[in-house]
């Protein structure tokens, strides 16, 4: 891994600052994906902004009829959630089976869906359970944040604080899994909401793949 | 260079490192700590893996500065040395090692998942999670012995 300055901050508003001062910076949630990333020399950020001291980007609270998960929530937070488990049972049950239990210790929501791996879990969830993802500049729907391999609806200064998942009526997410890294190598996102189900497809594809509308 | 201190196995100490410097590093070459493992670097294998905060983490995959202020226990701080811990001592009695090579990772993500399950934990959760802890020699099936032993053990 190529050196870098590595800096911690408090707030959104620093963790921005540091970013608009940074030559070339990234910001690292829980770095299950990043930290292997760097150390292939696949990315060399110049400066790593750590926003795990962020306090407000942590937790998971009911808002109304949907489920507001902080971006900073661990896997294992999201799996373990009384509320999660109860208002979406199928978002649970997918936290609970990404990666391996020391990954979920670190991992986040956040870092998973500004990541937009194609083989990664949760971006099948964002878009099947029409979520929106809230960034410190703007609110994103869940079907317009996705834009391709790898690649995000974020600008370079751009943070995401919380998805918000509005409850549904039925969900649920099955995966063919690779036996090592647990990725998707096809999983299925069903929701069901009033007179329309979504059916969203992730790991067969560069992008998730929205699928349809029954 | 950045200067970090953090409480290792319920002694606090503290190192220089660079920002890029990992946790694992930080424990084997700062600390001489090396009962914990290499293996794979990529997060997959858990030989690395340790108890931040009391929860299990791959030590290869966090930044040692990112475990400033923390509470960290290795394999080494699981018992004072005179005798093993209820769960290391499951792994002698039911042959669940056999190079050892991924054993340290084993015993302490073993532990976590008493630590969460509870000392009655079954063996279809036992073996799903342990799926971030690869052993190239005994085929698992005594390591999940061991484990379901050292939970019953560790649970008085």
């Amino acid at each position: 891994m190529y050196n870098f300055s590595y800096q911690k901050v408090t707030s959104v508003d620093d963790a921005v600052e540091a970013m608009q001062k940074a030559d070339d910076g990234k910001f690292v949630a829980g770095g299950q994906t990043m930290l292997p990333t760097m150390k292939h020399r696949l990315a060399s950020p110049s400066d790593v902004i750590d926003l795990g001291g962020i306090e407000d980007l942590k937790g998971i609270c009911m808002d109304g009829d949907a489920i507001s998960i902080g971006a900073m929530t661990t896997h294992a937070e999201v799996a373990a959630s009384s509320d999660v488990q109860s208002a979406i049972p199928a978002l649970a049950k997918l936290a609970g089976n990404i990666g391996d239990p020391a990954v979920r210790n670190r991992g986040t929501i956040g870092g998973s869906i500004a990541n937009n791996d194609p083989a990664a879990d949760y971006p099948a969830a964002v878009i099947a359970l029409g979520a929106t993802v809230k960034t410190n500049k703007r609110e994103i729907a869940g079907d317009e944040f996705f834009t391709g391999m790898f690649e995000t609806a974020l600008e370079e200064d751009e943070l995401i604080t919380s998805i918000s998942f509005p409850k549904t009526e039925a969900a649920a997410y099955m995966k063919f899994e690779n036996p090592a890294s647990r990725y998707a190598i096809v999983g299925v996102f069903v929701a069901k909401s009033g007179d329309e189900v979504k059916v969203v497809v992730t790991g067969a594809t560069a992008c998730e793949h929205r699928g349809m509308r029954l | 260079m950045l200067t970090v201190s953090m409480k290792v196995n319920e002694q606090a100490v503290s190192g220089e490192v660079e920002d890029r410097t990992l946790l694992v590093e930080f424990l084997r070459e700062n600390l001489r700590l090396t009962g914990t493992h290499v293996g794979c670097d990529t997060s997959q294998c858990g030989a690395c893996v340790v108890h931040v905060d009391g929860a299990s983490v791959k030590s290869c995959t966090m930044l040692a500065v990112q475990a400033d202020g923390c509470d960290v226990t290795t394999i080494e701080g699981l018992t004072n040395g005179a005798e093993l811990h209820p769960m290391q001592q499951a792994f002698k009695d039911n042959h669940g090692l056999q190079c050892g090579f991924c054993t340290p990772g084993m015993v302490m993500s073993a532990i976590d998942i008493v630590n969460r399950n509870g000392s009655g934990v079954d063996e279809a959760t036992v073996r799903k999670e342990l799926e971030g802890n690869i052993c190239r020699c005994t085929g698992y099936h005594n390591i999940v012995k061991a484990v379901q032993a050292g939970a019953k053990n560790m649970g008085g």
